[in-house]
């Protein structure tokens, strides 16, 4: 297990072992994306409420809780490159934000779309819209951070302090999103819960859960990939990978 | 299989544009998020190559190289 | 550092540093007047722009009043470490054998006695301009007081990121307006409820909750944060 987590640290062995798992990764993330959007579209039965509008969720709820969990992927980059100051953890927190970014947006555009049939508005000021919302500002903050450094050891150190920072926040600005909706929205308007979905809508929402975690995967190896290729360019193993192939 | 036809998936009791606008509203920037380190890596790959005839034909003399 | 030197206790630092600041603060009298006569300004823009129907601004008082607030405070934190950073004296925090976050933490306080709370004890009378509630107003006073230390140091991690950027101004609001989101909402919740005549005291030991933990957490970010800015 530690000699494992030691090689991930050694960008030579992680580029190796990175490019055998994304070979294998990809194909697995676009069948089991095809196949959960089939089944969603599909197969699945209308939501009795919402009609086929509902469908919306197989996309809208993945991207937003592999958004989430994307920030604290980012976090926790962040911590190992500022405690142990491995190179790898700079490149993995720099290639997550703008993964991360990119979910969260989705989240936002397929929410407001879903809000059109079922509100009657694109845009409604519901807690869970409104924490997204505050999610893809940390993340831009992230980026933009990073932009604005000239120097990109410094710029990962500092991104991983403000996305440290922003991960304890976290928790707080959802409870407190929540608290400030539920004081101000009559209880008319609610969403049906995921707590009562049926098992014939559940399953497919699971199976695109799963695939949008291995897209996240799959897309955050690809960046650490290119920067490293470019990072990298003067070394000797590098070189000899390149000439090798 | 839910729907009956084609035309039935297309439509979904009136939804249909709202689940196609947001199904490609997600598809579009999943597949430029694939696909723009994709294509940098190569970029980058095809520079070093190249750079590796220029080095091996002598035009060149290589960068200094640090074994990592 | 001469080593014979004895190490200091980091009271004493705190103290030698807050003192520091605040003559530094002192000096320039127009900064500290100027979020103050920014809070005025744009608390008239709004009975302006919205009509001066006295109902209407008072049930958008407390919003109002908590927004202008957090851009106040959001205004004044860009120029925090700036001054420091330019003249060199951050480098020689950095380099004492004292904790930075501790040294921070002295110029924040002194930063927050001339501003969020100058801010917060003056704020009762922009509520009384809007029209809020006589009950309401005690609620915005404390409230405020309580959030102008989480909204103070949140700036100040702020400033500390970007005070090496060029053009940090507007990336500064972009980092830390996310983070005050909790601070608002529990400060505007507290006087609403104040101004409806419920009990505000959840609320309110929720800001101070948040103002506690922000002291205890937020001064080591700073500290590293300003490393980061030094070595850069």
């Amino acid at each position: 297990m530690w000699t494992f987590i030691h090689k991930l640290g050694s960008p030579p062995w992680f580029f190796r072992f990175s490019g055998t798992l994304v070979r294998w990764l990809l194909p697995i993330t676009v069948i089991l994306l095809l196949v959960g959007s089939i089944w969603g579209l599909l197969v699945a039965p209308p939501d009795f409420r919402q009609g086929n509008s509902y469908r919306i969720i197989y996309i809208h709820v993945p991207a937003a809780v592999v958004a989430l969990a994307g920030y604290y992927v980012m976090a926790f980059a962040g911590a190992v490159s500022l405690i142990w100051r491995i190179k790898m953890a700079d490149v993995t927190m720099r290639a997550a934000a703008p993964v991360g970014a990119v979910l969260t947006a989705i989240a936002l555009v397929t929410g407001a779309i879903w809000g059109k049939p079922t509100w009657g508005t694109w845009w409604v000021w519901d807690a869970r819209i409104t924490s997204m919302l505050i999610l893809l500002f940390l993340y831009l903050g992230v980026v933009a951070l990073f932009e604005a450094y000239e120097n990109k050891t410094a710029a990962a150190r500092a991104c991983a302090v403000l996305s440290l920072v922003g991960m304890v926040n976290i928790p707080i600005i959802y409870k407190s999103v929540d608290w400030w909706y539920s004081l101000h929205q009559p209880a008319s308007i609610k969403f049906t819960g995921e707590s009562a979905i049926d098992s014939s809508m559940l399953y497919p929402l699971l199976l695109m859960i799963v695939a949008f975690y291995c897209l996240f995967v799959v897309t955050l190896l690809l960046n650490m990939r290119a920067e490293l290729v470019w990072s990298y360019r003067e070394s000797g193993w590098l070189r000899q990978l390149v000439g090798d192939s | 299989m839910y729907f009956e036809s084609l035309a039935a998936v297309w439509h979904m009791d009136g939804h249909g544009f709202y689940v196609w606008l947001a199904y490609t509203l997600t598809v579009l920037p999943l597949v430029i998020m694939v696909w723009l380190p994709l294509k940098r890596m190569r970029q980058h790959w095809r520079w070093l190559q190249a750079e590796q005839r220029r080095v091996a034909a002598g035009t060149e003399t290589p960068a200094m190289g640090s074994d990592v | 550092m001469s080593s014979d030197r004895p190490l200091l206790s980091l009271r004493t630092v705190f103290l030698r540093q807050f003192l520091r600041h605040g003559r530094s603060i002192m000096t320039s009298p127009a900064d500290v007047a100027n979020p103050l006569l920014f809070f005025f300004m744009v608390i008239t823009l709004f009975p302006l722009g919205l009509g001066p129907d006295p109902a209407r601004l008072a049930t958008l008082a407390p919003g109002i009043l908590w927004v202008v607030a957090l851009l106040a405070s959001l205004m004044v934190s860009a120029k925090l470490f700036a001054s420091d950073f330019e003249d060199g004296s951050l480098e020689q925090l950095a380099l004492a054998p004292y904790p930075l976050a501790v040294t921070a933490l002295a110029e924040v306080s002194a930063h927050w006695l001339a501003t969020g709370f100058l801010l917060a004890l003056v704020s009762p009378l922009f509520g009384l301009m809007l029209g809020l509630p006589e009950g309401g107003l005690l609620t915005l006073l404390v409230s405020l007081l309580l959030g102008t230390i989480c909204l103070t140091i949140i700036g100040a991690l702020g400033s500390a990121l970007t005070v090496n950027i060029r053009r940090g101004g507007l990336l500064l609001s972009l980092l830390i307006i996310p983070l005050n989101v909790p601070v608002l909402i529990f400060g505007t919740t507290a006087v609403r409820e104040a101004v409806l005549g419920g009990n505000p005291e959840s609320w309110l030991a929720l800001l101070g909750g948040l103002a506690l933990g922000s002291l205890v957490v937020v001064p080591l970010a700073i500290g590293a944060a300003l490393r980061v800015s030094l070595d850069s």
